[in-house]
């Protein structure tokens, strides 16, 4: 589940991670009303900056053609303009697609002036089955371009997982990262604060790029958490409530939501063909082998290995609501599950949906021969499919017929 | 034989009482598995099935019953306990078949499991099948949620990331008359217990196993290490399916450890390390079998 950077400051905040003076806000007064209190305690320069859950926001564009979803002021009347051309409208980055995002919060925080930009992460390690933290002098650019480019500049620190980050591991990093007298203790304690972050939330995923040295106040350099991007491990948020308040439906696809409800899990992809299997591995394999003979893929959709009647016919509902699609491919390997109440949830579907579009189906498994007497007497038009291969081909065929 | 397991293996089940526990027992228990105890906290004394004898621990089972493997059907919050009860047991084998476990959870059993002599299979799993040599490979060794009857008694070893990608494989060679020695799923978690490499090596070194298929997924570099290791080590052929080509980045596929993450994990990268170390890939997930046939 990946949240906003917002939320991920607040947490990250709560951990003693230094963070830019600022709050959130959802209306161009209330905008106004951040800015005007940060530059009366001295701020010069104010960010605003859009809160949705994808990258390349500075570079974004609102539909409305406004230019940026980042940005810097100098006047709060300057942050009510930008903030009202903002809020309610849609962002398109790089990362969100032609559809965008629409804008519903905004941060409005200090920019304070930056001296150099930094890069800290904390993730799984595969390989190792451990945390891993991963820093960079190279901060403020894509880290997968620093890998490929410069990949001395990153430097990693995995994590015991029976005692955790030590204190000198922290020290190492902030040495790595060229932080030089008080500057090693403040890094210290920052990279064990998102260390903590990330082993108290479950996380998957935390990045701080960029992690910035400023000049604060008093004229000594600073360490600040300038941007945060957090995700957390969707398996562990049955123990984490309140993170679970976090979850935004907003940011999420309608039909992969109605979906979740029924315990199926659906991913909405651009093509034509969509598809209806048993288990993941088969359900991308079945994407795959669409592709294959010409076809394209409109979904993901697992139903998991005990699929109902009522899962079926929701299944099929989603699938349709997505107009893209022209043919649909069930795929069921009924191992222990009966082919026959699978195929009873099929006709019922259908019928109930009142689909019309070329449908094709292959059943292997337990009873199976029910299954497909069970299709052929529905009255029903179903293409039976004998192998994967088999149905793939002839669902490729119906739809470009 | 086999690997892991033989018919002969005495098996108990952790959450042997649980809906999901108790029907895979019973499916089990149909197929001729030695399922020699449970374990429900708080159960001991009282019978599955009127069989099958319930232990409140782990330990009082393996000394009862000279069980030396463990399948796991707790739920998720429950499952790092389970299977650190079953390695603290001494048990030669345990196999997770839960679902959903917090990666948090998996990164402290790794550690934990440091130097233990116990052999972790999933989680997230379908967990492992030796046919046996009675009507639709009854009498085999089944544990986990396989179904039992589309195994036939063989030469082939199976491992795969995923459950009914590993049926389709299974069922494949059987309809092409071609027996299975043992079928392994190592589950869709990105952290496991056992590796595709593991497996390999394993069946690499069985003398009833002749060739192997390897079913692997989008995420992790998993698939590499094995292919780099048979490159130069494997005496047998290897013919391989790798899904997700048509996964978008950055999305989660259903397992947990299907993603492709920082353009690392890409279904082409696995199918170029494949080619790389001469492994056989099947064009189509339908050709897994033919695949492996046409090189032996």
């Amino acid at each position: 589940m990946n949240i906003h950077e917002y939320q991920a400051k607040e947490l990250l905040a709560a951990r003693g991670v230094v963070i830019p003076r600022g709050s959130v806000c959802e209306t161009a007064e209330h905008a106004r009303e951040i800015a005007a209190s940060l530059i009366a305690e001295g701020e010069t320069l104010i960010a605003v900056k859009s809160q949705i859950h994808a990258g390349g926001r500075g570079k974004g564009t609102f539909k409305s053609g406004y230019k940026g979803g980042v940005k810097l002021f100098k006047t709060a009347e300057e942050v009510h303009a930008g903030a009202s051309a903002m809020l309610g409208n849609v962002l398109v980055t790089k990362q969100t697609g032609p559809e965008g995002r629409l804008v519903r919060k905004l941060i409005v925080a200090g920019a304070p002036a930056i001296e150099k930009e930094l890069y800290l992460a904390v993730l799984l390690d595969r390989g190792s089955s451990r945390p891993v933290i991963m820093a960079s002098t190279e901060g403020g650019m894509d880290i997968e371009e620093v890998a490929a480019r410069t990949p001395e500049r990153i430097f990693k620190e995995t994590i015991d997982p029976a005692v955790g980050l030590m204190p000198y591991q922290a020290r190492r990093i902030a040495v790595q990262l060229g932080l030089r007298g008080d500057l090693i203790a403040q890094g210290a304690k920052l990279i064990t604060g998102v260390y903590r972050t990330w082993a108290e939330t479950d996380a998957s995923l935390i990045e701080i790029n960029p992690l910035c040295i400023i000049i604060g106040a008093d004229a000594k350099p600073k360490l600040v958490a300038l941007d945060a991007k957090m995700s957390l491990e969707d398996n562990a948020l049955f123990r984490q409530p309140t993170l679970l308040e976090l979850r935004d439906l907003g940011e999420e696809a309608p039909l992969e939501i109605e979906a979740s409800k029924f315990n199926l899990n659906y991913i909405k992809l651009d093509g034509t063909i969509a598809c209806l299997v048993n288990g993941a591995g088969l359900a991308m394999a079945t994407m795959d082998i669409i592709q294959h003979f010409g076809g394209r893929p409109a979904n993901f959709l697992d139903v998991g290995g005990g699929a109902s009647k009522e899962q079926v016919t929701a299944a099929f509902r989603i699938i349709l609501q997505d107009p893209n699609v022209k043919g649909i491919l069930v795929n069921i390997f009924g191992g222990i599950m009966d082919c026959n109440v699978i195929a009873t949830g099929i006709a019922s579907a259908v019928k109930e949906t009142g689909m019309k579009l070329p449908l094709v189906v292959r059943l292997e498994g337990n009873n199976v021969q029910a299954g497909k007497r069970t299709l052929a007497e529905s009255g029903l038009t179903i293409i039976s499919g004998d192998s994967m291969a088999d149905a793939a081909r002839k669902v490729v065929q119906a739809v470009a017929a | 034989m086999s690997i892991l397991v033989t018919p002969q293996t005495r098996v108990l089940v952790q959450g042997i009482t649980g809906a999901f526990g108790a029907r895979h027992t019973q499916l089990s228990l149909a197929y001729g598995t030695q399922i020699v105890a449970g374990v429900t906290p708080g159960k001991g004394g009282q019978k599955f099935e009127d069989t099958v004898p319930i232990f409140d621990t782990v330990e009082q089972a393996m000394k009862e019953t000279g069980a030396t493997a463990s399948a796991i059907f707790v739920p998720p919050g429950f499952a790092a306990d389970a299977i650190l009860e079953g390695v603290a047991a001494g048990l030669d084998l345990v196999v997770c078949i839960t679902e959903g476990i917090p990666v948090s959870d998996m990164i402290k059993v790794k550690r934990a499991m440091t130097g233990s002599r116990t052999r972790l299979i999933g989680p997230n799993c379908p967990g492992i099948v030796t046919p046996g040599e009675g009507k639709d490979s009854s009498g085999g060794c089944r544990m986990g949620i396989s179904p039992g009857y589309i195994h036939k008694q063989g030469n082939i070893g199976v491992v795969s990331r995923s459950g009914t990608l590993t049926y389709e494989a299974v069922w494949q060679l059987t309809s092409l008359g071609v027996g299975q020695s043992t079928c392994v799923g190592i589950g869709g978690d990105p952290v496991n217990g056992t590796s595709h490499l593991d497996v390999i090596k394993m069946f690499n070194d069985d003398p009833e196993t002749h060739g192997i298929i390897m079913i692997g997924e989008i995420g992790g570099s998993a698939e590499e290490e094995a292919a780099e290791w048979i490159k130069s080590n494997c005496r047998k052929p290897v013919a391989g399916f790798i899904a997700g080509a048509t996964a978008p980045p950055g999305r989660r596929m259903g397992h947990a450890g299907a993603i492709v993450s920082g353009g690392k994990g890409t279904a082409a990268a696995k199918i170029e390390a494949f080619k790389a170390a001469g492994i056989g890939v099947a064009e189509t997930p339908s050709e897994m079998a033919s695949t492996l046939l046409k090189m032996m």
